[in-house]
């Protein structure tokens, strides 16, 4: 059932629930933030890379005699140099290898092969341009289809590799599945590809590492979003002792899972710093980020749903097929090869599902990162809301009927799905007819019945709707590992005599707002001013042990631990208070803020504790008011929503814009309203790129046709829809302060969303699949029965 | 992502930079508002020897009537027409297609003479200035002082892509576009995927009526379409002298879509980009017809 | 060559290499990191100054391009320790997230507000649409900027 979290703390003291202003802000809107490229250490040089022109050659020689010889070019390390220090390939998150620098051949079109470390950015720019390499072509592979039926080894390095199968996997059922199918009334299928996308970072990814020479300590400034999961890939790539690796992340400038993997560019900077003896600074070019890390999605998916007579699903099948690009370097549990893919039976109850899947390795530069997504919980949901529509309109129902047809009922929670998920809390229903409403489905349906009639009409309307379910927060750690180290997150905290506090996290901000959030979520359970808390991240140095920040799991984990250790300090703060008030624990009652003697006015402020903590406490009490917590999550949360677009289609030019959307999320309890906004329309803005306009794609050689921001098209304002947004609160019943995460559930609800109401246009004409992005000329080729590939 | 060296002079005065042009030979380059030539450098798609750069020369900086054409200076910037009520009120297709050129930071520097100099076939001004039949003023410091001035037909002007028929030494001044007498209207439209984008599709239509309403002058061209940009002689012929009309106007779509030659790419199948030519021949007509009837 | 730019009211004089880019002499030569890069093709805005008071992209300027000019960065946008107002209304309406696109951002919408003090939410996206945000979905930019103008709606 919805509920509205009740406010239990004042604006001032600023607990869950109040919009109060963002502390971080102050040194962004003076242009002070710390961004990797603002930092400049004495002495420092600087690294460019060169890379590979062709998507799959072997190397001859490499000449960098000339490179060398210019003015201000200290070195040019190659990757024979780095196999000498058995550097030359590195460990992925996902357990696979990838070349640091390439020895043996290139496998794809942007790939690492030699850099230059000089005096400044220009020279060493120069100096890659005078590094000549010999490249031997070999056939480029470019799909995933063609990879598994090609006799071309695309790993050739890899010990007992025959053939280019990156991995399989499958959840499920299939005998029930089967079963359910073969006594289905009707079967509906779509075969949809979800483009190869990018989470593209207003800013890009770089390091500046400092090693020094004498005392072997390596000091690694670096975009990461998960510092302390780097420190120890880098103690076990480069050997070096784990207390000697020091990973500081400073502000980001957006990360959206494109900053979680390890990139040889951060390797072989490491590495020179190490050699030189000098810090060494490496930052991305816009185009090295596009065609070399991080890309997303890529998934070839096939599904069907079986049907009963009372247009009821009773069972999904799903074959996915995904692009792994050269090296498998996703960041995937080590049990889930297509991470939480399986959770594509959506919103939905029915008692069956099989899904299968295998990954190819392709000349394509690796990846297959969650961009802002919860281990392919995208993909999944963009299969599940495309297909639901399809079948609404195959058995001739409305699509917002079918799927509360279909919908699991609010009574039903904890639902296990078939796939194996037991789905926290939810209110689907809540949420679809709060939409309707909000954006007046009606309505819409009555304008669009009227305007698509006329069979001439080169202006058609179209309404889409998701109604996803997303599963965030990994793990527990009985099942969610990255490389082996298990998935839960930490806080710890110290209040000061004065009351005043400092909150130290494992998570990562990159835009977020942690330094205002999580203050909050201590403002809520001790009652100090969330002005009055620091919070602070990104430096394994100084902060506990933790997975970082993707997959939504800083609120649902992080989170959690934080509410989990402001509790512990609770705790011993009662004891402060009754030994100064002279009373039994149990005759305190806790108010934000305050101990009193049940019935009296007699009472402690949690400052007063804080005090006493280190001047005054009990006998056989430690002093000191802080403490430590290593949270691991019962389970995931689920957070849902139901998103409604309306647009206009022309059909004389192929282009559609957006005329109302309503977007209606249920996070659970939301900590800070205004941030969770935010975070909703930045992620639905994301959704409408990949919807309209952003993919990054390949021609038959390999040349990667999505490298810079002129050819992967991010929009701007002008483009952009205006949103309503509604919300509901159904609190997770296992996390403490019942708040489930948010970051990434407008991306992954809204492609589908987006994409329906283009189809819906078109239904008229016959049309039943575009695949994303809907480019002018698609939506022509759909109308027109044209093929447009790409 | 740096340009490679390149030697530097920014002259004063025209005559200045004429001559500094001259000097350079073959190794000298006009920097204008450089949002075509810098990002090119950058990428190493350009590393011109010495680059003259002409953003001193405020004298160059007008849009003015001059013998009743309107005169656009070489520092003239893409914002400074967009914003201009002279060619608001004089010219449709360039008032039309001024805003729509790259982004308002780019139009803050950007300049029509560069972009028409630049022949970039994705570029949108060469359509616009083939439509309504623009000129092209080249200077030069030639010996002889009858060399030193050269107009240019636009059609002479766009000798290719990404090549224009300045010879050394020379450099736009000026371009100049016709006054019309009579009821005259433009439009342009473009398919971009969004701002900043070139076209998929631009084109650019231009009528002017006689005084019995007829077609006295057509005037249609295509970017993105084409190596350069193409100035649909075929249909500006067809419309010359009838009766404005959706089936005129189809006619010309038709013929306009015949006569280009787009590529198939990211952007869509050649025959997509051929029926929106099509398309937006037609709607710019109608757009172009109904401001010279006055309707809006 | 010397350069002699006036940057945020105060004249600098370098010497500079011709081929470098405003951006890279604002950042690194006179240690201004407010403006910030995003891209190489001229796209993103991130890097936007005002040059003689108008919005450009510092990236595609040469800085001898800037020798005798004014320049204001983001680090000039108040005055005498006093935030422009659109600072405020950037932090007040959460028009920001990540930050990396706000200097850009806040320094066209006070140029905007220059000329325009109550502009609709269409001529606010028009002004920005030179710069990209990735974080923020532009709404509350929006937001801000009309609030800084005055408007509040
Ligand atoms: C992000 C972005 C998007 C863009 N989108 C579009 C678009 O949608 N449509 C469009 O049309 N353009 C677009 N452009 C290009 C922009 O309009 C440029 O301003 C224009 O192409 C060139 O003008 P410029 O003054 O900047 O010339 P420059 O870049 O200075 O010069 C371009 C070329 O022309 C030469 N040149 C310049 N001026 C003269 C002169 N007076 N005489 C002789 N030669 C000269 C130069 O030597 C150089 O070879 C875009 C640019 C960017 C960065
Ligand atoms: S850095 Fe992107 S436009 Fe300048
Ligand atoms: S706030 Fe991150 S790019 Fe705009």
């Amino acid at each position: 059932m919805s509920t509205v979290h009740e406010l239990r703390t004042s604006p001032e003291i600023g607990g869950v629930g109040h919009s109060v202003l963002r502390k971080e802000d102050d040194r962004f809107i003076r242009g002070a933030g710390s961004y990797i490229d603002d930092l400049t250490l004495p002495g420092m040089l600087h690294m460019a890379i060169l890379r590979s022109p062709v998507a799959h050659a072997r190397i001859g020689s490499i000449d960098s005699s000339a490179a060398t010889a210019l003015d201000g070019v200290l070195a040019v390390v190659t990757g024979e140099a780095l196999a000498a220090h058995g550097l030359a390939w590195m460990p992925t998150l996902s357990g696979d290898t990838q070349a640091v620098l390439a020895t043996d051949k290139v496998r794809f079109q942007g790939q690492e092969v030699a850099a230059v470390i000089a005096a400044d950015p220009y020279t060493a720019a120069d100096a890659v341009k005078l590094i000549e390499v010999e490249y031997e072509d070999l056939e480029a592979i470019t799909t995933p289809q063609q990879s598994l039926s090609t006799d071309t080894l695309i790993r050739d390095d890899k010990e007992g590799q025959t053939d280019n199968t990156a991995y399989t996997w499958e959840a499920g059922d299939q005998d029930a599945a089967d079963a359910a199918f073969a006594a289905a009334a009707r079967v509906v299928s779509l075969d949809t590809h979800y483009p190869r996308s990018h989470p593209a970072p207003l800013e890009t990814c770089g390091v500046v590492a400092d090693v020094n020479s004498i005392t072997g300590q390596a000091t690694i400034y670096m975009t990461s979003q998960a510092p302390h999961a780097i420190r120890t890939v880098f103690a076990l790539v480069a050997g070096l002792p784990e207390e000697k690796i020091r990973i500081v992340t400073r502000d980001i400038g957006g990360g959206f899972g494109n900053k979680v993997p390890v990139y040889p560019g951060y390797v072989v900077a490491t590495a020179a710093s190490l050699l030189i003896g000098k810090p060494v600074k490496w930052i991305e070019s816009r185009t090295e980020n596009l065609i070399s890390t991080g890309f997303a999605r890529d998934f070839h998916m096939h599904a069907e749903l079986a049907i009963d007579g009372e247009n009821r699903i009773t069972a999904m099948r799903a074959d996915i097929l995904s692009d792994q690009g050269a090296f498998y370097s996703d960041a995937q549990p080590s049990k889930f090869r297509a991470g939480l893919f399986h959770i594509c039976t959506g919103s939905y109850d029915f008692p069956a599902a099989h899904v299968t899947a295998k990954g190819a390795y392709t000349n394509k530069a690796p990846g297959g990162v969650a961009y802002r997504c919860s281990f392919r919980v995208t993909e999944a949901s963009y299969l599940i809301e495309r297909l639901v529509d399809n079948a609404a309109h195959e058995v001739g129902m409305d699509p917002a009927d079918f799927r509360s047809l279909n919908f699991i009922g609010a009574d039903q929670f904890p639902y296990l799905s078939p796939t194996g998920f037991v789905y926290d809390s939810g209110d689907y229903h809540g949420a679809m007819d709060m939409a309707k409403e909000l954006i007046d489905y009606d309505g819409w349906r009555a304008r669009q019945a009227e305007q698509n009639s006329d069979p001439g009409a080169d202006k058609l309307i179209g309404i889409g709707i998701a109604s996803f379910t997303e599963v965030v927060g990994a793990g527990n750690s009985r099942e969610f590992d990255i490389l082996g180290l298990k998935m839960f997150d930490s806080a710890e905290l110290r209040v000061h005599p004065t009351g005043k506090a400092i909150l130290k996290l494992g998570v990562q901000t990159q835009g977020q707002g942690h330094e205002t959030t999580f203050a909050q979520i201590v403002a809520e359970e001790l009652g100090i001013p969330y002005s009055d808390i620091k919070v602070q991240y990104g430096d394994t140095d100084n902060t506990p042990y933790g997975l970082g920040t993707y997959a939504s799991r800083s609120t649902p984990v992080g989170g959690a631990a934080t509410a989990v250790v402001s509790r512990k300090l609770r705790a011993k703060a009662r004891k402060l208070a009754a030994h100064l008030l002279e009373a039994a624990e149990e005759d305190l009652e806790w108010e934000p803020g305050k101990f009193t003697v049940r019935g009296t006015d007699q009472s402690v402020t949690i400052q007063d504790a804080a005090f006493a903590a280190y001047t005054n406490h009990p006998e056989g009490m430690e002093a000191g008011l802080e403490g430590v917590t290593y949270y691991d999550p019962p389970n995931m949360t689920y957070p849902f929503g139901t998103y409604i677009v309306v647009v206009e289609v022309d059909t004389g030019d192929g282009t559609w814009k957006v005329l109302d959307m309503a977007a209606v999320d249920d996070c659970g309890v939301r900590i800070n309203p205004m941030i969770v906004e935010g975070q909703i329309t930045g992620g639905l803005t994301e959704g409408f790129a990949k919807a309209n306009m952003q993919w990054i794609t390949f021609d038959d050689d390999g040349n990667c046709i999505g490298s810079n921001f002129m050819d992967y098209l991010v929009p701007t304002a002008w483009e952009t829809p205006r949103y309503k947004l509604g919300e509901t609160v159904t609190p997770s019943p296992h996390h403490p302060i019942g708040a489930k995460g948010v970051g990434e559930s407008a991306t992954v609800g809204s492609p589908a969303a987006f994409t329906n109401a283009v189809v819906d246009a078109l239904r008229s004409r016959g049309v039943t699949n575009i695949d994303m992005p809907v480019l002018p000329h698609r939506v022509w080729g759909a109308l027109n029965g044209v093929d447009v590939s790409p | 992502m740096y340009p490679s060296a390149f030697e530097y002079s920014a002259p004063g005065t025209l005559d200045e930079a004429l001559s500094a042009l001259g000097e350079a030979g073959d190794e000298g380059r006009v920097l204008a508002g450089g949002q075509s030539l810098i990002p090119m450098m950058k990428l190493g798609l350009a590393a011109p020897g010495c680059l003259i750069d002409i953003n001193g020369l405020s004298e160059l900086s007008y849009i003015r009537e001059s013998n009743g054409d309107l005169a656009i200076g070489a520092l003239a910037r893409h914002a400074d027409v967009a914003a201009s009520d002279l060619v608001g009120r004089t010219n449709g297709t360039l008032a039309a297609a001024a805003p729509w050129i790259s982004d308002p930071l780019v139009r803050n520097r950007g300049t029509v003479c560069g972009s028409v100099a630049h022949c970039d076939p994705e570029g949108d001004w060469n359509s616009v200035m083939l439509a309504v039949g623009a000129s092209v003023v080249a200077r030069s410091a030639a010996k002889r002082r009858k060399n030193r001035e050269r107009v240019i037909p636009i059609a002479d002007f766009v000798a290719g892509p990404f090549t224009n028929s300045l010879n050394p030494g020379e450099m736009v001044a000026e371009v100049r576009v016709p006054k019309y007498r009579g009821a005259a209207g433009g439009a342009y439209l473009k398919l971009e995927r969004k701002i900043g984008d070139y076209a998929t599709v631009g084109v650019a239509a231009h009528l002017a009526l006689d005084a019995a309403g007829n077609v006295a002058e057509a005037g249609l061209a295509l970017t993105s379409v084409h190596q350069h940009n193409l100035k649909v002689t075929e249909a500006e012929a067809l419309m010359a002298g009838q009766t404005p009309s959706p089936e005129l106007f189809a006619e010309a779509a038709e013929a306009a879509a015949r006569s280009c030659d787009p590529e198939s790419d990211i952007r869509g199948p050649a025959d997509f980009k051929r029926a929106v030519v099509a398309e937006y021949t037609r709607r710019g007509f109608a757009a172009a017809l109904k401001q010279a009837r006055g309707e809006g | 060559m010397q350069i002699n730019v006036t940057i945020n009211g105060t004249g600098e004089t370098r010497d500079v290499e011709s081929r470098r880019l405003l951006v890279d002499f604002i950042r690194t030569d006179l240690g201004m990191t407010g403006t910030h890069i995003g891209c190489d093709t001229t796209s993103c805005g991130a890097c936007t100054v005002l040059l003689d008071g108008k919005p450009v992209k510092s990236c595609t300027v040469l800085a001898v391009q800037a020798d005798g000019h004014e320049v204001t960065t983001v680090e000039g946008l108040g005055q005498n320790g006093e935030l422009h107002p659109i600072q405020g209304a950037f932090k007040e309406h959460h028009g920001l997230q990540c930050g990396f696109c706000t200097p850009g951002m806040m320094l066209v919408g006070a140029s905007l507000l220059e000329n325009n003090p109550s502009p609709t939410d269409e001529e606010v996206r028009w002004a920005i649409s030179g710069n990209l945000c990735r974080c923020t979905g532009y709404m509350n930019i929006v937001a801000a900027i009309q609030a800084a103008g005055g408007d509040g709606s």
